[in-house]
């Protein structure tokens, strides 16, 4: 109880336990296969919007790029699936059999060097962190140690978006190009494609989503949160304090980035294949806009966001093919204007004052030995 | 509706039983063989479809949003001609087809996401679908996990052949290799200029087209090739270096938006495509409402379909989809192969006497369709249809005028040995 009191307030308990119960048991008990999918597949957006609130939210920077490190870890793991696919047996038809189809069709004879070390499940995993996280560091480095921030560096990011799609497209005999890196079947011999695969997949998915939740909120509640807090605020105070301002922003940035990775390698798994359709400024901007809705301050209103728009997104484009993209949009011009602070705010605002009355009641009765501590102090 | 309350004279069961007896006459006079034409829904759907008594359903799966929604429109509306003209003649096996149509977006992922949809939740028969390559690529592991069955409309780079895919439009070595031998044998032409959109497609059937130049036309030789990203719109440094090889032929494979600024500008350097040959795989009519006739007025393209082609076939279906969509659309290659789907599923479906996905698979070889709009098609086993290849020439009312055509029904061939 001390732990949670002090890691969780009384209102992140809440919010805790309500997204466990959703997604551990209500869902999986109510949905069948195909519709948990989908839920999965929204879910590693959420990956996406909790490193969005750290980085954004509280450290104030805005990264209008993140699908490029959601492609980047999802590239990773199309590439060792992609590997494991394209053995001998199964390319017999190509002219050099035992390397992926495009490469075949590109008239690539052997297999690039960058692609060799894929071949393996430990490095696999290991490059879906760390080559999404140097490449931020390297972008962080560059911009915040030169001092470039706000909107230069939003429009900078969306820059390395579209170079980064760019550059998979044209170079389709490494990358298979607009097309992607498709059909993908096993992971480690493990058919990923079965419902049973799907199945484990998804709890697999939930467990890792938890675990970037308690990582973030570890960060947010450490000293550490406190200063990209401060330097949201008032930069150049926090400098003057004797902090290194860029450090920290680069921190931020690179965790963000990671999560977003794991998102993206958990997509490819998911859905089964990994395209530059996710790389690029409108995915990059979509992923900002999930955070939005859900409220860029709140870890749990950026996984209730994801949840909700690709929810709105799938049930509207399924009811009105022709016009759902203009229910889409105002549903994103409604929220903005009716609830500047998105889901989170919503629920602050309505819901908050209803539980607090409750147990404010509960409270004033004598013998509730149920602890309750004031939560964080206002940032 | 208040009439509708009312017991007696007007209950909409008593408007049925007139309606029953009026048909009466009509039924005893039907053949006794329609009667075999409407099994039992339990010998024709072994596997759980969504087939029921009277209705069968299918899914039509194309972008109607975003940027491929001009080129996958015509299809969605040949579809569901094809699809009206089919229970308007009674069906498949006796039932009516009811289709559910989804949006692909013009996003691959999405597309992987409503094949699913169409195959698991709403059980299609089979689904007319998808226009790239890309969103091709995207649900075919989905149709071969879910073995569902995909009618697959647009010319496209071969180098695939599933259980679970008709293809009905041209694959790469059907549409290249009789119009080059024309333009060579007709044109004397030896040099050739290759262009083309940045992906798959156009870089495979440029490939081909190498392989043939090179090694199948006397003396003849590929004096430039080059590629542009979708979407590109500044053509003058290529168009340059044209005009300095002033090649024989430019073949281009130029796709989508990027071709109204490339013919534009071809025509404001001064290339009259009245005397410059130009041989294109990749403007339909369709693109060439977007380009304008008189920019491209002139040029050659090779395709097995032309609005303009003069048959008893064309005319009907011509007018047909002009009634039913209005009188300004135009006809391209797509979606002529598009109306040629739900046809070729439900002679299948008649041929196996089943809905089954692995009988009509196992059926669909040597299916023939007489009443294609293009003239008399066959399923090949290779699941690609046997189809006629065509040159028509472009005039500046947006039409193209037949050239030539092959005189027999090319094979299909996507997996060309030499070519690769």
């Amino acid at each position: 109880m001390i732990i949670n009191s002090r890691f969780f307030n009384r209102t992140e308990l809440i919010g805790f336990v309500a997204l466990a119960l959703l997604l551990f048991v209500i869902l999986p008990l109510s949905l069948d296969i195909f519709r948990l999918n989908l839920v999965a597949k929204y879910l590693t957006y959420a990956f996406v919007g909790i490193g969005l609130v750290l980085c954004w939210g509280y450290g104030g920077i805005l990264s209008l790029g993140q699908g490029v490190f959601f492609g980047l870890g999802g590239y990773c793991m199309a590439m060792y699936l992609k590997l494991e696919a394209s053995s001998v047996e199964n390319t017999k038809i190509q002219s050099t059999p035992g390397i992926p189809d495009f490469m075949d069709w590109n008239q690539l004879t052997q297999l690039p060097f960058f692609w060799k070390p894929f071949h393996s499940f430990p490095i696999t995993l290991i490059a879906i962190m760390l080559v999404p996280g140097i490449f931020a560091f390297i972008i962080g480095a560059a911009m915040f140690k030169r001092r470039v921030g706000g909107v230069y560096f939003a429009i900078i990011t969306q820059a390395i978006a579209a170079i980064m799609t760019i550059l998979i497209v044209g170079q389709q005999g490494y990358t298979g190009g607009i097309n992607g890196i498709t059909d993908l079947r096993t992971l480690h011999g493990w058919d990923i494609r079965t419902d049973h695969a799907k199945f484990i997949l998804y709890f697999v998915e939930v467990v890792l989503l938890f675990a970037c939740i308690i990582a973030a909120q570890f960060i947010r509640l450490t000293k550490l949160g406190r200063i990209l807090v401060a330097m949201r605020e008032q930069e150049d105070r926090v400098r003057f304090s004797g902090y290194s301002v860029a450090n920290f922003k680069i921190f931020a940035f690179c965790a963000a980035a990671i999560f977003a990775a794991i998102g993206g390698a958990m997509f490819t798994l998911e859905v089964g294949f990994m395209s530059p359709s996710f790389v690029g400024i409108v995915p990059s901007i979509e992923m900002v806009i999930y955070t939005a809705v859900g409220g860029r301050m709140s870890i749990f209103g950026a996984v209730w966001g994801s949840l909700l728009v690709n929810f709105a997104k799938t049930s509207l484009s399924e009811s009105f093919p022709q016009l759902w993209l203009f229910g889409l949009g105002a549903l994103f011009i409604a929220v903005v204007l009716a609830f500047p602070n998105g889901l989170s705010g919503i629920w602050q605002d309505y819901v908050q004052p209803h539980i607090d009355r409750l147990l404010a009641s509960r409270k004033s009765k004598p013998g509730n030995g149920f602890p309750v501590t004031d939560g964080a102090p206002a940032e | 509706m208040s009439d509708e309350k009312k017991p007696g004279l007007r209950s909409p069961l008593r408007r049925k039983l007139l309606m029953g007896m009026a048909a009466l006459p009509a039924i005893s006079m039907l053949p006794r063989a329609s009667f075999a034409e409407a099994p039992p829904t339990s010998a024709v759907n072994t596997t759980g479809l969504a087939v029921t008594d009277s209705e069968v359903t299918v899914g039509i799966l194309h972008s109607v949003t975003g940027t491929m929604a001009i080129s996958e429109t015509g299809s969605v509306e040949a579809e569901k001609l094809a699809i009206e003209q089919i229970n308007a003649e009674g069906g498949v096996l006796g039932r009516k087809i009811k289709f559910i149509q989804e949006d692909g977006a013009s996003d691959w992922p999405t597309f992987a996401e409503k094949a699913k949809k169409l195959l698991v939740n709403d059980k299609c028969a089979a689904v007319m679908g998808c226009w790239t390559s890309a969103s091709r690529k995207a649900v075919l592991p989905v149709f071969e996990q879910y073995n569902g069955m995909l009618y697959y409309p647009t010319f496209y780079e071969g180098l695939e052949q599933s259980k679970n895919v008709i293809y009905t439009g041209q694959e790469a070595t059907q549409q290249i290799i009789a119009g080059l031998d024309w333009v060579n044998k007709t044109k004397g032409a030896k040099t050739f200029y290759l262009l083309g959109s940045d992906y798959i497609w156009p870089r495979t059937s440029n490939k081909i087209a190498r392989k043939h130049i090179e090694g199948h036309l006397q003396g003849a030789k590929v004096v430039g090739e080059e590629y542009f990203p979708l979407g590109h719109t500044q053509f003058n440094s290529v168009i340059n270096k044209i005009k300095l090889t002033k090649p024989d032929v430019i073949y281009a494979i130029i796709v989508g938006g990027s071709n109204v600024a490339f013919y534009k500008q071809l025509k404001a350097a001064g290339i009259d495509l009245s005397k410059q040959t130009l041989l294109t795989i990749s403007v339909t009519e369709d693109e060439i409402d977007g380009i304008g006739g008189e920019n491209i007025a002139g040029a050659y393209a090779c395709m097995k379909y032309f609005q303009s082609l003069d048959n008893p076939n064309n005319k009907a279906f011509v007018s047909a989809f002009k009634k039913m969509w209005g009188e300004k659309t135009v006809i391209g290659d797509v979606t002529q192969a598009a109306y040629l789907g739900p046809w070729l599923w439900k002679l299948t479906v008649e041929k196996a006497g089943s809905f089954d996905i692995d009988k009509i698979a196992a059926a669909s070889p040597g299916v023939e369709f007489k009443g294609a709009p293009e003239g008399y098609v066959r399923i090949h086993e290779n699941h690609h249809l046997w189809s006629k290849t065509r040159v028509g020439r472009a005039k500046a009312d947006g039409q193209y005028e037949l050239i030539y055509e092959t005189a027999d029904l090319v094979e299909p061939d996507p997996f060309p040995k030499g070519y690769q």
